[in-house]
């Protein structure tokens, strides 16, 4: 039997962890169980990204996803988490339905996956052989606008679509700002109507 | 030992097998968003979805699993992050009005929120 590649070896440990605990997101009936739930299986995603050769995608995953959004909605979940709301059922007749149009979108999604002869990937030797290289700098280009992976592009035509992402960038910074004000001004907090708390609520 | 498995782990894994990932992650966040009552868990679910997504745009942009023309290259990276800075954004919005929503009803079941019904 032939050696062990470890990248698939890899692949196959963080793929079952991100997998196990997306489930168990789905199955937990306590939301601080889920939130946790949610940060491992997050967080093998990252590993996952690692492994496709995504470093800076995979750095950020942890740093924005696991580190930033997925602890705003544990502070979430511990504004909310009275005793009454830390578990709520779902009545088993939805469950099962559930289960049936889940089970039958992920068939389709998983043959879909598996119908398509190039996507199912290289031989050994051609994967060994696949240099590697970092992706911060093309990528930081390519958000200013350069795209430096693809400068030996020869079609002029298809050059002209490679303009970077210059104007999507600003556009998502700007539209980072305006959703955090945005969401300053929905969560703020407010005196009550009646008057009797002066300090807010 | 069976020999899907020791395939799987003597040869390079492919886009197919990220996509199957990605298909298992969008599938419980899209169960978890139609079975949850906690707001907060329908919020969870829209994370497992974008990361599903996220998924699918990082296997087809890899050099690893597919090394030819047709890979997204570069491109898959790029709309990945992007996807990650709107979910930062999305999460904050939704939580807003979230806590909103408990701040007026008192409670956090989406059952509860039916208002606009008229």
């Amino acid at each position: 039997m032939d050696a062990i590649y470890w990248p698939s070896f890899f692949f196959l440990l963080f793929s079952f962890i991100a997998c196990a605990f997306a489930l168990g997101v789905l199955l937990a009936k306590n939301i601080v169980r889920m939130a946790f739930y949610l940060v491992l299986s997050l967080s093998s995603t990252a590993g996952l990204f690692f492994l496709a050769g995504a470093d800076f995608v995979g750095a950020m995953q942890l740093m924005i996803y696991v580190g930033g959004t997925l602890v705003l909605l544990i502070f979430g979940v511990m504004l909310t988490s009275q005793e009454r709301f830390i578990e709520m059922r779902t009545s088993s007749g939805e469950w099962v339905v559930a289960f049936f149009i889940g089970l039958m979108l992920f068939f389709t999604l998983g043959k879909a996956a598996f119908g398509v002869a190039a996507w199912s990937g290289l031989d050994r030797e051609t994967a060994e052989a696949v240099q590697v290289e970092q992706t911060v700098t093309p990528l930081a280009m390519g958000l200013l606008g350069a795209r430096v992976d693809k400068l030996d592009e020869p079609d002029a035509a298809k050059q002209e679509g490679m303009a970077g992402y210059l104007f999507q960038f600003e556009i998502v910074s700007v539209h980072l700002l305006v959703v955090l004000v945005g969401a300053a001004y929905l969560a703020r907090a407010k005196r009550k109507a009646s008057g009797a708390s002066a300090g807010g609520s | 030992m069976n020999p899907i498995i020791a395939n799987l782990l003597t040869e390079p894994v492919g886009v197919s097998h990220y996509v199957v990932v990605g298909a298992f992650m969008f599938t419980c966040g899209v169960l978890c968003m139609a079975t949850k009552r906690n707001a907060l868990g329908i919020l969870m679910g829209i994370e497992m979805v974008l990361n599903g997504a996220n998924l699918n745009f990082i296997a087809f942009g890899s050099r690893y699993l597919r090394n030819d023309a047709n890979s997204l290259g570069l491109d898959g990276q790029l709309i990945s992050l992007f996807v990650i800075v709107l979910a930062a954004a999305e999460a904050a919005v939704a939580l807003a009005i979230v806590l909103n929503f408990y701040n007026n009803t008192g409670s956090i079941d989406v059952d509860g929120a039916d208002q606009l019904r008229g």
